[in-house]
């Protein structure tokens, strides 16, 4: 925090923030890889493994309070995200990986509102980018393997019971969607919604903080009181969007684990 | 600050980009809530649905804001 109220004080006007903000120096040297995303990352990996360790260790038929935490989260992703999505038939082997995709985004994510940390691992656009290639193996490989290479983008780029002229207009347009449009806008979608957000809040915190110090007169403190209210309340939308999005990450994950195995009609 | 306006262009574009999305998003949440309204026992399968069409209309407003930052 102290580096962005410098970069705000530098100037003589107000300088508002911007992607560069989202670039930190490593922490041990200043060119190192090991940066405040990465240790975010690494810290929110051991968080949701240990805490779900924790959570099944000494598993009880009348569940402690960890044990019930993790089984209430768990079920949610059970219930809502995989059998819905996958179906009852095949829902159930993915629920271990689309709990744990669950839980560390929405650890990685929420980091953007803890005070302190204040920074959402997944606006850089690396760590969604890898979730959202896993995703695009998994249901590709299940997909080629349930179907079989040529049936399976037979399946997808010529749907039957179409003329057969569409046929010329849809297989590329299919074939693109799935293939490329998908893994792209799943990370696209995570990274820009925590960067917009993480973005939102700075601009309203380093504003009013702008406004009330360096601009001052009874504008100033009017409309920086107002600013720094605002980014209050604003922190509180941001934890909404944040599981939110954590949720459409896993329920698009999901949909597409479900596509690929659905047999065809 | 001499009246000047310092930035870019692309933000503007950007603005005009979200009303598109803007206008999706809305109609999906209106047609989810007045289906809820008509059958309260279908919330649990529209819930899904609409946090799907939010999800691919929101996409579009979020290609804007990141091509708006990467084009130069």
């Amino acid at each position: 925090m102290s580096i962005l109220l410098a970069a705000s004080a530098e100037g003589d006007g107000f300088v508002s923030p911007g992607p560069k903000d989202f670039e930190f120096p490593g922490i041990f040297s200043p060119d190192s890889w090991f940066t405040k995303p990465i240790l975010i990352v690494i810290v929110a990996a051991l968080l949701v493994g240990v805490l779900f360790y924790l959570a099944a260790r000494r598993a009880s038929v009348v569940p402690s309070k960890g044990q019930f935490a993790g089984e209430s989260l768990y079920g949610f992703v059970r219930n809502d995200i995989a059998l819905d999505a996958i179906g009852h038939r095949d829902g159930m082997r993915f629920v271990p990986y689309l709990a744990t995709l669950f839980s560390f985004i929405a650890v990685m994510n929420i980091a953007g509102i803890i005070p302190l940390v204040q920074f959402p691992a997944s606006s850089r656009i690396a760590f969604p980018l890898v979730l959202a290639v896993i995703a695009w193996v998994i249901y590709l490989y299940l997909g080629i393997k349930k179907h079989g290479f040529v049936k399976y983008f037979k399946d997808m780029m010529f749907p039957a019971g179409i003329p057969w002229p569409v046929y010329i207009l849809l297989a590329p347009i299919e074939f693109f969607s799935t293939v490329i449009v998908r893994p792209l806008t799943l990370t696209l979608r995570l990274t820009f919604n925590m960067f917009a957000g993480h973005l939102v809040l700075l601009l309203f915190v380093l504003g009013g903080e702008y406004l009330l110090v360096d601009y001052g007169g009874a504008v100033g403190i009017v409309a920086g009181s107002v600013s720094i209210f605002g980014s209050i309340v604003l922190t509180f939308f941001e934890g909404f969007v944040q599981l939110l999005q954590a949720y459409v990450f896993t329920l698009l994950t999901a949909l597409y684990i479900g596509g690929a195995l659905a047999d065809e009609h | 600050m001499n009246g000047t306006v310092n930035g870019s262009l692309n933000m503007i574009g950007y603005g005009l980009a979200a009303i598109g999305p803007g206008v999706g998003i809305g109609l999906i949440f209106a047609a989810y809530i007045s289906g809820v309204a008509r059958q309260p026992e279908s919330r649990g399968m529209l819930q899904s649905i609409a946090i799907l069409g939010f999800a691919l209309a929101e996409a579009l407003a979020i290609i804007g804001i990141g091509l708006a930052f990467a084009l130069k």
